[in-house]
């Protein structure tokens, strides 16, 4: 460039303008205004160290082909209502009737031309508080541009899981979902989320747990090749509160989840787990953020990965324990197996502690299969295929086991097998 | 002691000592009231040249220096580290200190300045090697008490002595002042110097290319075992000094050499920079343990003063089968930034890295390692106990890498972390990246206080909560003091009791 046109290249966030009309028009100006503070993310951002955020920040979602498995549907034998979103748009047609008893369900899009609404005080605020002390500008660019997602404001015990389903029909689809959820005192509600979405998906979820209540979370992602996600979960709890979170992920180009996990009430629990299994051009990312900020917590992060033909796995999970909040019990293990040496771990399992009253630990592993536990197994007649597969499934079953529901650990553990079973015919 | 006959009103040294110790107050803060010759203040390319005419250095270092202050003069100081302290003024600072009974060199050790004898006999260098350093007649006879250690001690920044010359250099060893290698080992420095550390490296290691002053230089010939543990004690003495010491230690194929490197400094009030650059290169079936024990003065209760130390080691396992150990102590300085690494490059070399580190009151200390595993069969292991106290921040930052082409390597990492007071932090940032399936990595940490049942049990057994404290802290630091060598394990054990005085309680 010569020095009489240097000029800075355009920044795209002065373009974004946002829909300021009905409640959530000032959460989202304001976002924009965090969002434009902040800048995009690039690779040369700490945080983003061991994952390329450019296909996520770039103009136009990167083209993704859909990809039809031919299976019966994920979690089909469950009994569940069912949402369903197609390319980040709201479909009534295919989904069930939303009404509930203990759960009052609604639509982003239909609600914010309201006045008044329960999530009002809460749309982009957890969200805020996650923005310190990381940075996390794609959420931030979520709660400007969503215009769809859903609501929950659960009241009591949630009689069966609430689904929402993913669907993904547009090679270039570009989605953003935004879900508020509310659980008053004495609620509790399975959460699960499955399928694709989009060709690039930016989903936020905003959980809000009140004093004694639960939340519990089952999510499979979507296992188009080519799809791109980025996921942020924030939640907040009270005491004697619960979160669970469970996450499987099976292809895609690359996926960025993020939990940022607040415990401000004496006694909660919270636990976010996920397996992921990755073949070829698969990159994802697990980032967790989990903040004590109240005594008697504990908390517990798990995760597994499989890699192979080159796949890429990243781990980056954070406790921090701030001043005050005594007795903490902190937990994380972080492990991979690489079934291959083209394929890759990364990981940076941290931990910030300003309380001395606390036991907190993480590990972290990487290597091939145990050679011993193959040669046992094959010394006891077991053919060395299904001895691999036996091995990575024990491996990846610790993680399943943070799941409650066995009826959701056993739809997700039959997936895992048959990715092991497409990987033994292959 | 025969030499530390100092007596007050009938009072033994020792007593005397111990109540000052007890008073919490630094056990070596006192200042050598010596003549300084000074460079004027600040930095520049005149500074640069000015350093290098006084060390007398050929053309070709001149030029050396001078690349690596226009690389720093383009550079930002890093501020990723979690420490917070005032922003430093380079251009307030002195780059160049040298005791002025030094402008010329002495012909022996009889020129040397009393007072700087005093200064080593404070900090406790064993008696014999006072006796040489002293220059007493014939002390090159004397048998020394126990195991031998021969010392290049660097007081501010010029190479006072180098003592067991004639022992070493039967041996092929050449332990010297870089200033004096440059000029008598100039193709040993060309080849070496930069080449584990490059001029560039970061902020702290360039400044430091372009205007160390001194430092030592070790070369161990072929398949020789060092017949002595090689020490150094780094000493800042001058206010407003930085220290800019540059160690360059070559193991060559199939030698041996330990190395320990101690440090203390006097009592300051304005804040004190050190930044030091430590390259290690270790060829074919060779082995460098270097040893550290860090206990400047690390400010008062409140903070004030205390030294800055941003350390760049490094050690390059160049050769096949090599192996480093990294044993540091480090309890001193207000704010530490320091990260010996391992360059595993050769296939089967090793690298260990064996830590504690000691913040309280309000020190802030960041430090860690890194094992870069390039070659095969490459093998390293941390071991990290971080102790905070006071309002201290304790933070180790570790990097694992293991590369595609280094098949069948191992890590094994362990990261304890104590805290003692509900004031302090204590922070475990490590990096673990694997590109192989055939290398296992594990990596293990923990964080807790110091344990109830523990410090009951000691008390029910009469000892007071200062004592019971110590006691299990340095059960708790066990496996990295069993790996220092036996004069520093001593000291090192007496120095984690020190550090923590007036934590408790």
């Amino acid at each position: 460039m010569s020095a009489t046109n240097a000029k800075a290249a355009p920044n795209p966030l002065d373009a974004l303008s946002v829909d300021g009309s009905g409640w959530a028009g000032d959460a989202r100006s304001n976002a924009l205004t965090r969002l434009r503070q902040m800048g995009l993310p690039t690779k040369r951002d700490e945080y983003w160290k061991y994952t390329d955020p450019t296909t996520l920040t770039a103009e136009d979602a990167p083209k993704a082909a859909l990809f039809d498995a031919g299976e019966k549907q994920l979690f089909d034998d469950v009994e569940r209502l069912k949402v369903i979103f197609v390319d980040g748009v709201f479909d009534a047609e295919a989904s069930d009737d939303l009404s509930l008893e203990s759960v009052e369900i609604s639509r982003l899009a239909d609600t914010t031309s309201a006045d008044i609404h329960w999530a009002k005080p809460l749309y982009g605020t957890l969200e805020t508080n996650g923005q310190d002390p990381v940075a996390r500008p794609l959420a931030a660019l979520n709660t400007a541009m969503a215009t769809d997602g859903v609501l929950l404001r659960v009241t009591g015990k949630v009689s069966k899981p609430v689904s929402l389903i993913y669907r993904h029909k547009s090679e270039t689809s570009d989605a953003t979902l935004h879900h508020v959820i509310k659980v008053e005192d004495g609620g509790d509600i399975t959460l699960t989320e499955n399928g694709p979405a989009a060709a690039r998906f930016n989903k936020v979820m905003e959980v809000d747990i009140a004093d004694g209540a639960s939340f519990h979370h089952v999510r499979a992602q979507g296992r188009d090749h080519e799809r791109r996600a980025v996921t942020h979960m924030f939640a907040r709890l009270g005491a004697e509160s619960t979160f669970k979170s469970f996450t499987l992920t099976a292809n895609g180009v690359l996926t960025r989840n993020e939990c940022v996990i607040e415990l401000t009430g004496d006694d909660a629990v919270a636990t976010v787990a996920g397996a992921a299994v990755g073949d070829g051009v698969f990159h994802h990312d697990d980032t967790v953020f989990i903040t004590h900020d109240a005594v008697n917590c504990e908390s517990r992060q798990v995760f597994k990965k499989v890699l192979r033909n080159g796949a890429v796995g990243v781990f980056q999970g954070k406790i921090l324990v701030k001043e005050g909040a005594q007795k903490t019990d902190g937990y994380q293990i972080s492990q991979s197996l690489l079934l291959d040496d083209d394929s890759q771990f990364l990981a940076k399992p941290e931990l910030e502690i300003y309380a001395d009253d606390v036991a907190c630990s993480h590990g972290s592993t990487s290597g091939a299969i145990d050679e011993d536990a193959l040669f046992y197994l094959q010394s006891r007649g077991v053919p060395l295929k299904q001895a691999q597969d036996l091995l990575v499934l024990a491996f990846l079953a610790e993680a399943l086991e943070e799941i409650d529901s066995e009826e959701l650990s056993d739809a997700l553990r039959q997936r895992l097998e048959d990715w092991l079973a497409r990987r033994s015919a292959g | 002691m025969s030499l530390d006959t100092e007596v007050k009103d009938g009072v033994d040294q020792e007593t005397v000592d111990a109540v000052r110790e007890v008073g919490g107050a630094y056990k070596y803060g006192w200042e050598t009231e010596i003549e300084m010759d000074y460079a004027p203040i600040g930095v520049n390319e005149d500074i640069v040249r000015l350093i290098s005419e006084k060390n007398k250095e050929p053309q070709w270092m001149t030029d050396w220096r001078l690349e690596a202050f226009a690389r720093w003069k383009l550079m930002k100081e890093p501020d990723w580290a979690m420490v917070d302290y005032p922003q430093i003024d380079f251009q307030e600072i002195y780059y160049y200190a040298a005791p002025k009974s030094m402008a010329d060199k002495p012909k022996s050790l009889d020129d040397v300045d009393p007072k700087l004898l005093e200064t080593y006999k404070k900090l406790g260098i064993p008696l014999k090697e006072q006796m040489i350093l002293a220059g007493v007649e014939g002390a090159e006879d004397i048998p020394a008490e126990g195991r031998k250690v021969a010392v290049d001690a660097v007081f501010d920044s010029v190479s006072v002595g180098t003592t067991f010359q004639e022992e070493l250099k039967k041996a092929g060893v050449i332990f010297c002042s870089i200033s004096e290698a440059i000029q008598e080992h100039p193709e040993l420095v060309k080849k070496y110097l930069g080449s584990v550390v490059p001029q560039s490296d970061n902020f702290y290691a360039t400044l430091n290319s372009a205007v160390f002053s001194d430092g030592s230089f070790v070369y161990i010939p072929p398949n020789t075992k060092c017949p002595m543990e090689l020490s150094t004690y780094f000493r800042i003495n001058a206010e407003n000094t930085g220290q800019f010491e540059r160690t360059l230690i070559i193991a060559d194929e199939g030698s041996y050499v330990s190395y320990l490197e101690g440090c203390t400094a006097p009592m300051r009030d304005t804040n004190q920079l050190h930044a030091a650059v430590v390259e290690l290169v270790i060829l074919d079936d060779a082995e460098i343990k270097y040893s550290t024990v860090q206990n400047w003065y690390p400010g008062d209760e409140d903070g004030k003063g205390g030294i800055y130390n941003f350390v760049t080691k490094r050690a390059d396992c160049r050769g096949k089968r090599s192996k480093v150990m990294w044993t540091q102590v480090e309890t001193g300085s207000a704010v530490t930034w320091k990260y010996p690494s391992c360059i595993l490059r050769g296939d089967d070399s090793q690298g260990e890295f064996y830590s504690i580190a000691i913040a309280n009151n309000l020190q802030q200390a960041d430090t860690g390692t890194k094992m870069v595993h390039l070659g095969k069969n490459t093998k390293s292991r941390i071991v990290s106990k971080g102790i905070s106290a006071g309002k201290a921040q304790n933070t180790y930052r570790g990097l694992v890498s293991m590369h595609p082409r280094a098949k069948d390597s191992r890590n094994y990492t362990q990261c304890d972390s104590l805290l003692i007071g509900d004031k302090c932090g204590a922070h475990t940032v490590p990096y673990i990246e694997v590109k192989n399936n055939s290398s296992r990595v594990e990596h293990e940490a923990t964080t807790s206080k110091v344990d109830d049942d523990q410090l009951f049990y000691c008390r029910q057994r009469g000892m007071d909560e200062e004592e019971a404290v110590a006691l299990v802290v340095n059960g708790f630091c066990k496996e990295v003091l069993q790996a220092l060598p036996m004069e520093f394990a001593m000291e090192a054990q007496a120095l984690v009791a020190i550090s923590l005085e007036g934590s408790v309680g």
